[in-house]
Parts: structure tokens; sequence; C-alpha cells
């Protein structure tokens, strides 16, 4: 791979102790200095897993094989000293809920200044005044003042500023950031997105931002990869896999985020992910799939290149104009005969 | 002329502050504006605002889990807040609640069935002997087998979690049902899932059903009346043939706007691109 910079997820698979019971299969995913890339499933597809495994927070049990390289350095091989100083200069994260992220009794200045203290050697005076100064970055009115708060002191919103303050303290080259605005409002959840993309233009930072939402994905990302139960199965420039999506799960999950007044019911997909050991060796998603056919159970289906840059794993992906876009099911055409 | 199923006249909550100045120094914080509204058999009627908004208060007030300050909450007639203790736990059954977190709002040494027939034991909706097919019967009408009663929650995802949520809600046979943010903390697609089942129910059960939440498109998806909250006070209400479009409040279009939405992006990329797909 010639991705000497930024972040790289060669052929991960993650698996946990008992059986083959495997949360990540051969997973592929990159993301550039300055882009921003969209992790997006449902709950369970195995999003979240791949974020922490691209900082080292695996549990013990945890089986991983494959590659991670962080700037060309392999993040698997790291000793936890090493591990430590790319965690936050090289690669930081925010989760979704920042109240169980952060120290309740430490005041927010002093919890930014201890980040910028564990990488660099610089005054105490000199940490708090720079996180006074991020803070201000970040959106937070009077940050002098509000620096000597503690956490619960703060919104929702304002917490999850302060932990993006936090996060770029050590000024990371990549930033992951897991559902960050899951919590939020919508009228503080777009002030959070509009401030990440502001940042990671400014900073020339990589982004992955993971989340369910295709609307909050797509509003920030350069590209973005669709899991399905532990496999990524679209993958493309975000304009491509919003408007042309080549694969019958991303069309589901675009028609059950739309709200046409036109129709009656909201469009889903009938049915939840297989449970973890009882993922089938071929589509994963067939179970649930109107288009699904005989050829769809018959082995593992590769990703396979469908347009520039982008790819679907699916074997019937000509076949997707049969799907109504609106409702998720066979265009009456389609159902009529059969 | 129909009568309407709820009527609510000018109730208000204030909160009292933490203070260490004595009792009364300081005043209680308004976490509700005097609020007026009626709900008509049937219909469903969207509650949209943001954190701190009073849009939980008020649907405390209105299931009568909160006393109000002032004001009156008339179901069917009768004004519940007026009501002590004792008569209200009677009258409890016809307003039933599911709330935001269905991680928080099940007991998880509970089994599913439990749950269910504890509602209906209470409420005396079944007898003992016949408890045990409602529950089925329940839990067939909210999508989930019947095996689920012998499970304990932890067995199931948030989706399924609010439908037993909500299964337990109509356990005791409600006529208006208080739906708290009840999609808020689920993914898109199971988002969707959750909405149908609340729409099938009504056209079902004929409920009358308040919705909370705080994405605009989707209240407007489900709800034709829309109360606009905002700092405690109800700043618009979008009728039935109005449109969300027409918003006349600043904020009710900033809720509008701030609110991703695939069509947004859609619109955005066709300019850009020369040949979009829709």
């Amino acid at each position: 791979m010639t991705e000497r910079e930024g972040l790289s997820i060669e052929n991960l698979t993650i698996a946990f102790a008992q059986g083959r019971k495997e949360a990540i299969s051969n997973l592929d995913l990159h993301v550039r200095p300055g882009e921003a890339v969209g992790l997006v499933g449902e709950s369970g597809s195995g999003k979240s897993l791949t974020a922490r495994a691209a900082l080292g927070l695996l549990p013990r049990h945890a089986r991983v094989g494959g590659r991670i390289t962080l700037a060309g350095q392999s993040v698997l091989d790291l000793s936890p000293a090493q591990l430590r100083h790319i965690r936050g200069s090289g690669i930081a994260m925010i989760f979704q809920d920042p109240m169980s992220s952060l120290n309740p009794v430490t005041r927010v200045g002093a919890a930014i200044a201890q980040v910028i203290r564990s990488h660099e050697r610089v005054a105490r005076s000199t940490a708090l005044k720079r996180a006074v100064a991020l803070m201000d970055r970040v959106g937070i009115r009077d940050a002098a003042t509000r620096a000597a708060s503690y956490p619960h002191e703060f919104s929702g919103g304002m917490r999850q500023r302060i932990m993006i303050a936090m996060a770029l303290a050590a000024h990371p080259r990549m930033l992951l950031a897991d559902e960050p605005t899951t919590a939020l409002d919508v009228i503080v959840q777009d002030g959070i997105l509009k401030l990440l993309d502001q940042l990671r233009r400014d900073e020339r930072m990589g982004l992955l931002l993971v989340s369910h939402d295709l609307a909050v994905v797509g509003s920030l990302c350069d590209r973005i990869a669709v899991m399905y139960a532990g496999q990524i199965v679209e993958e493309g420039p975000a304009a491509e896999v919003l408007m042309r999506p080549r694969m019958p799960y991303t069309v589901g999950l675009l028609a059950s985020a739309r709200r046409p007044k036109t129709l009656a019911r909201l469009a889903s997909i009938p049915g939840t992910p297989p449970p973890l050991g009882e993922r089938p060796a071929s589509c994963r998603f067939a179970a649930r799939c109107p288009l699904a056919a005989p050829q769809c159970r018959a082995g593992a289906i590769p990703l396979v290149e469908v347009g520039n840059g982008h790819h679907a794993r699916c074997v019937r992906t000509g076949d997707i104009g049969l799907l109504d876009r609106e409702t998720f099911t066979l265009k009456a055409r389609e159902a009529v005969h059969g | 002329m129909v009568e309407p199923i709820l009527r609510v006249e000018g109730v208000s909550k204030s909160y009292a502050r933490k203070s260490v100045l004595p009792r009364g120094a300081v005043p209680p914080r308004p976490a509700l504006s005097p609020a007026s509204f009626d709900l008509m058999p049937g219909e469903i009627l969207g509650i949209v605002g943001e954190s701190g908004s009073g849009k939980t208060t008020l649907a405390r007030c209105i299931a009568l889990l909160e006393r109000p300050d002032t004001g009156r909450v008339l179901f069917r007639g009768e004004d519940l807040a007026a009501l002590g203790e004792r008569d209200l736990r009677t009258r409890r059954r016809a307003i039933q609640t599911v709330f935001q977190d269905p991680y928080a709002s099940l007991n998880p040494r509970l089994k599913v069935g439990e749950a269910l027939a504890e509602v209906m034991l209470v409420h005396r909706l079944a007898s003992r002997g016949e408890v045990g097919r409602r529950v089925a019967a329940l839990l067939d009408q909210v999508g989930l087998s019947p095996q689920a009663a012998n499970e304990y929650p932890a067995a199931f995802s948030g989706g399924q979690r609010q439908r037993i949520c909500i299964a337990r809600a109509l356990a005791a046979q409600p006529d208006i049902l208080i739906a708290d943010e009840p999609v808020s903390s689920l993914d898109v697609s199971v988002q969707a899932q959750v909405v149908n089942l609340l729409l099938d129910l009504r056209d079902q059960l004929s409920l009358s059903v308040i919705f909370i939440g705080h994405d605009l498109h989707l209240i407007d998806f489900i709800a034709p009346r829309i109360i606009v909250m905002l700092a405690g006070e109800i700043v618009e209400t979008i009728s039935a043939d109005g449109s969300i479009a027409d918003a006349q409040h600043a904020y009710t279009r900033a809720l509008m706007e701030a609110v991703p939405s695939l069509d947004k992006l859609a619109a955005r990329t066709a300019s850009s691109s020369e040949s979009p797909a829709q």
C-alpha cells in the first residue's frame, strides 16, 4: 500500500474468543490526511469496533488479524507506551456520550491542559492558557471563565465541544468521531458537525465519522463506507453512494431516512441483522433483501468496483434499478412478473 | 362537533432551584409557561423542541406524573389535576407514556411477560387465567414473537425494547399514548419501524397520540398538527392543513434547517453534478 500518510486499515478481521465469531471480516478502509470518511451502519454492524481497533482500544480477548497503519506505523504492533504516545498526537477519538468520557471531578480547563502536558513539556500555566484558547476555538463563549467549571455545569453540546477541544489538544493528524452527535438535539448537532468540518479543513486533519445516520455522514464526508454485519458492503464517493447506491442495503438505509409525505408509512428494512455466529458465508443481507436470488446464497460475495472508486458487495447490483428508492420494495412491474 | 379527548388549559410548572439561601429567596425556575391545547380522539399531535424547551415537562404534567402548578388537564371533561392521589390512580390507566430510553425504562429483572402481565393485573384488565394469552396477543401486536414473554429485557435490541415499552403501555388499554422521544435513541432504519408501528396502532385502536421529538421532519411525517416549544413556551402551532414550509417563527425554521436531510443533500449534489439519479 502506498498510503504512507493517513489511516490505512487492511484486511482487518476481529474475532472474539469462543468459536469463530467474527465481529469484523476482511475490512479495508483508508482515510487520507484532510479527508472526511463516513462509516455508516446499524448498531452491531461493527463500525465502532473498527474505529476502536484503529486506536488500539480493543478488549484483551479480541483476536485481531490484518494491518492497521497510521502514517506508515503499524498500530497493532505498538507497545503500550508507544500506543499512549500516538493516541492524542497521531490519532484522537471522541465518543457519543461526552458526560461519561469526562472526569466529573476535574475542571474542564485542567482536563484539557492535562492532555497537553502529557504530550509536551510545558508549564502548567502555559498549558492552561492553551486549553482556554482551544475552548475558544471550539466555540465555547467566555472560555477563560468556563475553564474553571466542571463537566456537569455544561450542556450536552458544550460537553461535546470540550471533548473535541481535548481531542485537538495534541494536534492529532486523524480524528475518529464515534456517533458524536447522536445524543444531541438537531440544532446542537448542526453546530458540532459544522465545527468538525471546519476543523478538519483548517488543520488538514483526517476525519473518520462513525454514524448510523446517512444524512449526518452525507452532510460532512467526502467518501462513505456502509457496513453491514461486520463487512463493508458499499464504499465510494459520498455523492455516488447517496445518489446512485449500488447495494440494496444502502438503498434501504436511504429509503428509511426519507420522510416523503406522499407515503402513508415510512420505508423500512424488514427484519434484523443476523446475530454474531449466524452470519452466512454468502451475502449477509440476503435474508432481508428484496432482490435476493439463488446466486446470492451460493458463496462469498466479493466487493467489486461498480464505478469510479465506487465498490459494492452485491451480485445483483446491475438490477438495483428494480428497487423503488422511496419504498425499498420491488417496483410493481417486477412484482407482477414475479 | 367532536369533543376533544384531552383539553390542556394554562398548565404551567416551575422547579425550585437549589440554593444555599433560605427557601423562597431564589424564585423557582419556570420549566413550562402556561400552555393550552386540545387533543382530538384518534389524532396524532406532534410536540417539537430542543432539550430544555419544556416538552417533556408538558408531557409529564399531562400524564400527571408531575403536578402542574397552575391550570387544568381535562380528560373527557374531568380535571385530572384536581384529583387526589387515590382517584388519580384509577384514571392513570387511560394515559400511558413511552419514554425515550428503552434501556432505562424496563426493569432488567422482570421477564417481558411479567412486566406486561403486571400492568393488566394491577388495572384488573385480565384475570390470572387469561393474562398469558393477552400477553402473547400484545407481543404479536407490536411485532414480537410470543416467546419474547419468557426473556429478560437484556435479550433485546433497542428497537425491540421500544416495542416492549409500547406493548406495556398498550396493556393498560389507554385512550391516550404519550410517546416522549420514542425513537431518538434508535438507529434510523429502526426508527422507521417504530414510527410505522405507532401509525398502525393509531389506526387499529383509534388511539390518540402525543408524539414528542426534536426531528421536525420526522414529526411532520407522522403528526398532522404540530406544537413548537421554545424555552417553556408554545411559540407556534402548525395546523393540520398548514405546512412546516410556511412556518412563521424563526425558531421553527431553524429547527427545520438544522436537520440534515437527504433531500437537501440531493439538491446540493444535483446542482454540482450533471446527472443525478433522482
